[in-house]
């Protein structure tokens, strides 16, 4: 049944087929991303309450969705790396988590930028940018774990430690932050109550959602790539493909 | 000869609370460290006794954090520069066992004194007089995850030069649930109203750590040992 | 299409100084992303190729040393089983 996956384990044949992904997810991500954002910039009506400014939702949810999104994937690579000691998925979790990050960053930046007109500040302890700051101290507590080893091998092992770890804490974090956040409740009114999405806010946001979503698969995959190159260079197809990009 | 677990553990944990008491330094110094940081706050915030009242459990909390933090790294870091750590996972007795003795020792030296010591602060502080028990349930619950949590990334971390800053770095944020449902308890002691919610919920984070956390760490220290 | 007049849209109903920045925080960003992904790559071949060539010159040069040591140590040599080839060649 998996005997379709034993050819990636050979990195060559990974490396190959994120060559050959890439362009496909990006053109798509661009085509949606395109779409996406004329349909939530300028083809989607403004919120009766908010205004204007729920254009940030369409980059604000589809950013945070997908840190979360990426958090989980590193946690299933680091399950696979370390129950099945696949060293291809110890790899992924270092081309992965500086996306995650970006993502994380993106989201508690418009986030802050949402709550300012609709807040007065800046920064509320709200329960969901709170614990959007903390995942991207997870994300960042990862990577700088991964560059503070010198063999990458090494790296990868103890990143995917660290990620399984994070993602069992995750959801306690969060329970807690939630928890703590309506004890507390003080004067903060929760703007991001789950609005009944109409559909005319609703198709621009699954649009803008898949366009982030095949970009963030785009980047992965060229940081894949790379990763899997610093890890193999005194292998012959490096060499070959090393001497090729010389050439052209 | 084979080892039982049991004696495997308590000898581990003999010995690593003999070392601890021939260096005394490893005991005190974040002890010091804590009184300190919790004395600095009346200075930095201004000593008016409501403030005071309504801040301490944070502040006794936070400091205790930082207080254990500071003491983790000796945990696996003269076992690591001498080989023993070595040896100790090479022994045929499961890691598991090993790790938590080793552990179950870093919480009698700092974790303990914190205990013992967090009610003078308290009152440094100007806590609530209700508070006192919850403070001191909380930190008898709360300072085993600290020691348990710390002790995965002590492990991550033992074979890296400078691994002190990445240790907080990746451990603080694990943290925090236990800070806020311990400060929560304190803040509900000090207003007459239950809190064996809060510790319920300390209590099983307290069990969840006991049961996984030695495993990551067995799994993190043969990364680190390689 | 919710806007009468460009002027309109850069305004965003006088949310456009939040819109414009997220928006423009979001673009910045995720440019620094792509083009720090795509030169990993690029740095690390570069990288290897570097190698390979200081590989390949170092393999010349060793080459070339040990052919001089040949040829004045093995000299003698080759002209032995020269002789000894000719002689060979005699008795067939």
């Amino acid at each position: 049944m998996w005997k379709w996956l034993h050819p990636y384990s050979n990195p060559q044949t990974t490396y190959n087929l994120c060559g050959t992904l890439t362009p496909w997810f990006a053109g798509i991500s661009a085509i949606l991303l395109t779409i996406g954002l004329a349909m939530s910039l300028v083809f989607s009506p403004p919120d009766y309450q908010q205004g204007e400014s729920v254009r940030i939702f369409y980059i604000h949810v589809p950013s945070a969705m997908l840190s979360m999104g990426i958090y989980l994937g590193m946690a299933i690579s680091a399950l696979c790396a370390l129950v099945w000691q696949m060293k291809l998925t110890e790899t992924s979790i270092a081309a992965m988590a500086p996306v995650g990050a970006t993502f994380t960053a993106i989201a508690l930046f418009t986030g802050a930028a949402w709550g300012k007109p609709m807040w007065g500040t800046w920064w509320v302890w709200d329960a969901r940018l709170t614990s959007e700051l903390i995942l991207l101290f997870l994300y960042l507590g990862v990577i700088a774990l991964h560059n503070a080893f010198e063999d990458k091998e090494l790296a990868g092992k103890a990143a995917s430690v660290l990620a399984l770890v994070g993602v069992i804490n995750l959801p306690i974090i969060h329970y807690s932050v939630e928890w703590w956040n309506t004890l507390h409740q003080g004067a903060t009114i929760s703007k991001f109550d789950k609005p009944s999405m109409s559909t005319d806010m609703l198709i621009p946001f699954a649009i803008s959602f898949f366009g982030f979503a095949f970009m963030v698969a785009s980047l992965i995959c060229i940081r894949f790539k790379a990763e899997i190159i610093a890890r193999n260079s005194m292998r012959p197809w490096v060499k070959a493909l090393a001497m090729e990009k010389e050439a052209n | 000869m084979q080892l039982t677990y049991r004696k495997a553990f308590k000898t581990i944990l003999v010995r690593d609370l003999t070392i601890a008491i021939r260096h005394r330094d490893d005991i005190f110094n974040p002890l010091l460290f804590f009184i300190i940081t919790v004395s600095l706050f009346p200075l930095g915030i201004g000593p008016e006794a409501n403030t005071l009242m309504k801040i301490a459990p944070g502040i006794i909390w936070v400091a205790a954090l930082l207080a254990t933090l500071l003491s983790l790294e000796r945990l696996f870091k003269n076992d690591h520069a001498d080989g023993s750590l070595e040896q100790l996972l090479l022994s045929p007795c499961p890691t598991f066992v090993l790790v938590l003795a080793k552990i179950t020792a870093h919480w009698i030296i700092t974790g303990l004194p914190l205990i013992i010591i967090a009610p003078l602060l308290g009152v440094l502080l100007n806590l609530h007089q209700d508070s006192y028990l919850a403070l001191m349930l909380t930190l008898l619950i709360g300072t085993p995850v600290l020691s348990l949590l710390g002790a995965i990334g002590v492990a991550l971390t033992v074979g890296i030069k400078k691994g002190g800053v990445l240790l907080s770095l990746l451990i603080l944020p694990l943290y925090i649930p236990v800070l806020i449902f311990a400060t929560s308890a304190i803040d509900a002691a000090s207003m007459n109203l239950p809190y064996d919610g809060q510790l319920a919920i300390i209590g099983a984070i307290f069990v969840g750590s006991l049961t996984l956390a030695p495993f990551a760490v067995g799994s993190a220290l043969k990364v680190s040992i390689n | 299409m919710s806007f009468n007049s460009f002027a309109e849209f850069l305004h965003m109903g006088g949310y456009g100084f939040y819109v414009w920045l997220s928006y423009g925080f979001t673009a910045a960003l995720l440019i620094i992303l792509v083009i720090n992904s795509k030169r990993k790559e690029k740095q690390l071949f570069a990288k290897i190729s570097q190698r390979l060539k200081r590989e390949a010159k170092l393999k010349q040069v060793a080459k070339q040393n040990s052919g001089k040591i040949k040829q004045e140590q093995v000299n003698p040599e080759t002209v032995n089983t020269d002789q000894f080839n000719t002689t060979q060649e005699n008795k067939g």
